[in-house]
């Protein structure tokens, strides 16, 4: 990892202000971890060290994974596992029961089965603009010009903002009395409730999230073709090149690996959608905007009729898809490492 | 005309125009007022008095309709500026408004009362700044309180994870044990599957532990973050063996190793993730929305979306809010941003 070595002298600068506090309290852990030291010996500092982090990692990751699986498998209303009565795979069943998957109303679990078409529909078409803005974005600013720091941050601060307030401020823009329609009644056009027509939401769900996740995808893009080495580009202008050409037969080829890397993990996120959008639309109007991870937190948590195991067995096979789209990511970035290495 | 366009397009360098530059220059007007626009329509319409925010079509400025306080009428009138049958233009107050007609007095002599139809005066205005969107809900509602709940959970939350974290790349970087392989292959395999997978059972552990409804429930789950651990453990691996055991020989015990000799050096990492925790932390929203149910417990992110939920949204609250809880945010981006770009582009991490 070529992590910023240059800053390296600012960094500790940085640290060394807030680190006073810090440094008394590990100075006082230290009599503590030198008994533990004289116990384990130095071989078994290693697992010393190591438990805090699997300690808590056990109790508030590895243990709900286990219990996820037995709440999918049980049944009730009950949160304690001695109120459930084990019901085998019928959450599954009742999931993916369906007479026709295309339509949502055919089937069992209707809410669930429109939650997974609206997510799909969301995650190929925002997915798609999503990247190729984000491809288009760092093309334009890895060009020569003044000021680009300034334009990096213009198509980058989005992303530091909470999805509760990207949420807002478009909500704000969009509402009835809004900017939106203000300007559009000037030019003659007339006045939509765009929140309110089911077409129209979804447009601006997956609008508002490729704006605040733009800056994100620009910046690793920019990074790969910054690493594209500039004879490259001289050779191909000495020859006579077209710019066209050049973008297809150079550019292209070697931002390949990171564009596979942006592309899975614009999926991985895509497919969790629901701040941005719960604040924006609240899954409305109806359910043409409820998205899957939506659809787990009303089934197991908003309703009065909390279904935890119908939300687990939802949320096992959305992460089923997530586990499945991370190993491609590992392996698309492992290869990449082995090729840079070689 | 062609002469013209050459002209005005003509560049240093003698370098022609490509189509490329115009789309290039294009994108970026476009992204400048679609980016920055939003924010800034925010922060101009959280300045805005209500009833200049219930106006449409919207002013682009925080303007106020300037009001006089009149002798023999008990509260502040509204000023317009009037134009008369003759052409001449007066400021009036207005008393109250009949059918098409408006009865107005000179504030200067309220004695006569002059009738004005009301296509011919339109209101005195001036920008002011309405502050009090900003000190009136400190003041009665509990954003203090929010916004003291979300340092405290973004703070304790990063501590504890740079510590733990460290802690634990540490040994899987510098110390063979049995089982690490497997410790490692976990956190890879759990490298990216989110809260929201497990929010169902998590909620049980939390309640179980006594956290529901507590602070230390938000912060406790987010804390064994693996991202942490990897992206700080591929950092150590590049620090030097031999570092380690020349401490060894010097007679310095494994704890102090760790924090005054690996922990210094893995700085630039430790930043990062910093960084990064403290944005991931300030930012929660589904897991804070589940734990906490009582509103002195809420988080900022909480009690915003909660406020703008409500039957009656108090636009200019929640707009001065909503900025208010960006200046952390965007005060971090201003100092810090060259760590966050290079962080986010050599690790992906977000």
């Amino acid at each position: 990892m070529a992590l910023v070595t240059e800053e390296r002298g600012q960094a500790s600068s940085l640290s060394s202000l807030l680190a006073l506090p810090f440094h008394w309290f590990m100075a006082a852990l230290n009599a503590p971890m030198s008994f533990v030291q004289r116990r384990f010996g130095i071989g078994g500092m290693g697992v010393v060290f190591l438990a805090p982090n699997m300690l808590i990692f056990g109790v508030f990751v590895l243990i709900p994974v286990a219990i996820n699986v037995a709440y999918s498998l049980t049944g009730g209303t009950a949160i304690f596992m001695d109120g459930r009565h084990f019901v085998g795979l019928d959450q599954y069943r009742s999931l993916l029961n369906c007479e026709n998957y295309a339509i949502p109303s055919t089937c069992q679990e209707d809410a669930f089965w429109q939650s997974v078409h609206n997510t799909a529909f969301f995650v190929v078409v925002q997915v798609t603009v999503l990247v190729l803005a984000a491809l288009g974005t760092a093309l334009v600013l890895n060009r020569e010009m003044r000021s680009r720091g300034f334009w990096r941050s213009v198509f980058f601060f989005p992303v530091l903002l909470s999805p509760v307030v990207v949420g807002l401020i478009w909500k704000w823009i969009l509402q009835r009395d809004g900017l939106l329609n203000a300007i559009l009644l000037d030019f003659g056009f007339e006045r939509t409730l765009w929140l309110a027509e089911r077409h129209w939401a979804m447009f601006w769900a997956i609008f508002v999230s490729v704006w605040a996740h733009l800056g994100f995808y620009t910046l690793i893009l920019l990074a790969g073709l910054q690493a594209i080495p500039r004879d490259l580009y001289e050779a191909a202008m000495m020859d006579g090149t077209g710019r066209l050409r050049t973008f297809w037969r150079i550019t292209l080829p070697l931002l390949w690996p990171n564009l596979l890397v942006v592309v899975i993990l614009a999926l991985i996120r895509a497919v969790q959608i629901f701040d941005e959008a719960f604040v924006l639309t609240g899954g409305g109007p109806g359910t043409s905007t409820m998205f899957i991870t939506q659809y787990i937190y009303e089934t197991g948590f908003a309703h009065v009729l909390r279904n935890l195991g119908l939300a687990s067995a939802a949320s096992i096979l959305m992460g089923i898809v997530l586990v499945a789209l991370t190993a491609l990511q590992l392996a698309v970035s492992n290869r990449r490492a082995k090729k840079e290495g070689a | 005309m062609n002469a013209l366009t050459t002209f005005l397009l003509r560049r240093r360098g003698g370098q022609s125009w490509h189509w490329t530059d115009m789309l290039a220059y294009l994108w970026l007007a476009i992204g400048l007022v679609l980016m920055f626009g939003p924010v800034l329509w925010l922060t101009v319409s959280s300045f805005k008095t209500p009833a200049t925010l219930a106006e449409f079509p919207p002013t682009l400025l925080p303007l106020d309709t300037q009001v006089a306080t009149v002798p023999g009428y008990d509260k502040p009138l509204p000023l317009y500026r009037v134009t008369m049958e003759d052409g001449s233009q007066r400021v009036l107050a207005q008393v109250r408004r009949v059918g098409i007609m408006a009865q107005m007095v000179d504030p200067q002599s309220p004695q006569a009362i002059v009738r004005v139809p009301i296509d011919k005066r339109v209101p005195v205005r001036e920008i002011s700044l309405a502050t009090s969107n900003y000190s009136e809900p400190l003041r009665q509602f509990d954003f203090l309180r929010y916004f003291q709940n979300s340092v405290f959970v973004t703070v304790m939350a990063t501590l504890i994870t740079l510590v733990v974290n460290s802690m634990a790349a540490f040994a899987l970087s510098k110390y063979e044990f049995k089982g690490r392989a497997a410790v490692l292959g976990i956190i890879l395999a759990t490298l990216m599957v989110p809260l929201s997978v497990i929010v169902v059972p998590l909620y049980l552990v939390v309640n179980q532990l006594n956290l529901f409804d507590t602070l230390w429930g938000v912060i406790l789950p987010t804390v064994a973050t693996p991202t942490g651990v990897f992206l700080l453990r591929q950092y150590m691996l590049t620090i030097p063996d031999e570092l380690i055991d020349a401490a060894r020989m010097d007679k310095a015990s494994e704890w102090q190793i760790y924090w005054r000799i690996v922990l210094p050096l893995a700085a630039p990492a430790l930043a990062v993730l910093a960084i990064f925790s403290v944005m991931w932390r300030w930012n929660d929203f589904l897991w804070p929305l589940i734990v906490l149910s009582r509103k002195e417990q809420y988080t900022l992110q909480v009690g915003l979306n909660a406020f703008s939920g409500e039957l009656n949204v108090q636009w200019h609250y929640v707009l001065s809010m909503t900025v208010l809880s960006i200046l952390p945010v965007a005060l971090i981006f201003l100092f810090l941003q060259r760590y966050i770009t290079a962080g986010i582009a050599n690790t992906g991490l977000k």
